[in-house]
């Protein structure tokens, strides 16, 4: 990889996301306009004694929308650039197959942060969010979620042959996850087969992040962020193995 | 494998076999193609051309044979930024402008913006530049999907079908551009199905069905074949194939 050739393709990613002003709109305003509603529907629910619910719930479910949100928009992008031609073109340039993979990581990660900060300080102004440590904590396992959706995306766009099935690819990737991550049943009180499954999905562990964070145990994130940044390079290397230079 | 290719050949084939979706698309082919010169692929659509192109560009895998190009395997990394290739559908981000678009390829083969300038000039397109591309006819689109491989100055360029349902007055003013380019030392493979833009190459190739019905000049294919156009040469080969 070069890093004038990765950032080549990041520039041009966020140029053409800047031309699509809807699409822009969808990353900031709708995860936002998602916590507002996730605050809204608990706003006149009887306060138990541990505190306001969207301090509990607002954290555990707000992660997931940057991950649905940047999977759909990678798979989609990225299939485009398969089908379209122009990533034979670059194939047959210098660039390479890992500047094309980290150009497009590095374009949503820089939306994603964007969209981090703006769900963390929505959430907490004028929501009203309170979480026991500090909140650049969730941000950044909300960034995280986002990149594992990207990456996530870009796997998916080396299965699917259409758009149409790409957006199908997005129950079959997401939801299993969601149900096994320990948001609806602690991991340790799943049937066991189930529980090893849970222990090798990505989301599980940006749930453990958050349950960590509103456990007041700053420190205890380090271990899951850091088994969510192996999946993430792990998942960009194997999305750049599905790029080929000759095809049929 | 015999490799003998002609001094300072741009492209040499050998017996370059291709197979797509269980079909065979190129049975070993032979083909040389001499440097500074526009040589012509024509030949019905399905005829192996856009294969062949691919197969020198190195985007196509190969089920077998040799292609050198500019005196290395076709495909190697140091011939990257040597090769131009347009692809018959444009290649292009259709969300970004013409300049943008020509910015981005350039940048992937180290040029900048009077690289991006003169090729939007070249391409006639200076004028629209800064439109999205998704907002110009189907002419200009081609051409922005043409500037992006002329952006880098490379020695060889493979066009396929570059003047599809362009007017005449901007096919010839391509074909122009095609010859500055040849006089300025580099080499062109050009693929069309039209065959009255034969007169126009320096050299041609007929090809059908996979087969290199005739590799000379305009000249002496019509001499050969005793007819005085390209499509009564071509129909004429292929009667003399199929005998």
């Amino acid at each position: 990889m070069n890093l004038a050739l990765t950032w080549n393709t990041a520039k041009r990613v966020l140029t053409q996301l800047r031309r699509d002003p809807r699409t822009l709109a969808m990353l900031i305003v709708l995860p936002t306009g998602l916590t507002w509603l996730l605050q809204y529907i608990f706003s006149e629910s009887p306060v138990p004694p541990t505190g306001p619910i969207f301090n509990t719930i607002g954290p555990r479910i707000m992660g997931l929308f940057p991950l649905i949100l940047m999977f759909i928009i990678t798979s989609i992008t990225m299939l485009r650039e398969r089908q379209s031609g122009t990533l034979e073109r670059l194939m047959v340039g210098p660039t390479g197959k890992a500047d094309v993979i980290l150009g497009y990581a590095l374009a949503f990660g820089l939306v994603a942060t964007v969209q981090a900060i703006a769900m963390t300080a929505w959430s907490v102004w004028p929501l009203g969010l309170e979480i026991p440590t500090g909140l650049w904590r969730l941000g950044l396992v909300m960034v995280l979620d986002a990149l594992v959706g990207t990456a996530l995306g870009l796997l998916a766009s080396a299965v699917a042959r259409t758009e149409f099935q790409a957006v199908q690819m997005m129950p079959m990737v997401i939801i299993p996850q969601l149900l096994l991550a320990g948001l609806f049943v602690n991991r340790s009180d799943m049937p066991v087969a189930l529980e090893y499954v849970s222990d090798v999905l990505p989301v599980s562990y940006s749930i453990d992040a958050v349950n960590d964070i509103l456990a007041g145990n700053g420190d205890g994130i380090w271990v899951p962020v850091a088994i969510l940044v192996a999946f993430i390079a792990g998942s960009l290397v194997l999305g750049a193995m599905t790029l080929r230079r000759r095809t049929d | 494998m015999r490799n003998n290719a002609p001094e300072g050949a741009a492209i040499s084939i050998r017996a370059l076999h291709v197979i797509r979706g269980g079909n065979e698309v190129l049975p070993h082919i032979d083909l040389d193609v001499p440097r500074g010169q526009i040589v012509g692929l024509l030949g019905p659509s399905g005829g192996g051309k856009t294969t062949l192109m691919r197969a020198i560009v190195g985007a196509q895998i190969v089920a077998g044979g040799s292609v050198e190009v500019l005196g290395h395997p076709a495909g190697s990394a140091v011939l990257r930024s040597r090769i131009g290739y347009v692809t018959q559908a444009p290649s292009i981000y259709p969300d970004l402008t013409a300049r943008e678009n020509l910015a981005y390829f350039a940048r992937t083969v180290g040029e900048g913006a009077d690289a991006v300038a003169t090729t939007l000039h070249h391409i006639g397109l200076a004028d629209a530049a800064d439109r999205p591309v998704s907002t110009l006819s189907g002419g200009q689109e081609s051409r922005v999907s043409l500037g992006a491989a002329l952006v880098g100055d490379p020695e060889l360029l493979v066009l396929d079908e570059p003047t599809v349902g362009l007017d005449p007055a901007l096919r010839r003013d391509l074909w122009g551009l095609f010859h500055e380019l040849r006089d300025a030392g580099k080499t062109l493979l050009v693929s069309s199905h039209v065959m009255d833009e034969a007169s126009r190459c320096d050299r041609l190739v007929f090809i059908r069905d996979g087969a290199i019905l005739a590799d000379d000049t305009f000249e002496s294919i019509l001499a050969d074949t005793g007819t005085d156009n390209a499509d009564a040469a071509f129909l004429a080969l292929t009667d003399r194939r199929a005998a």
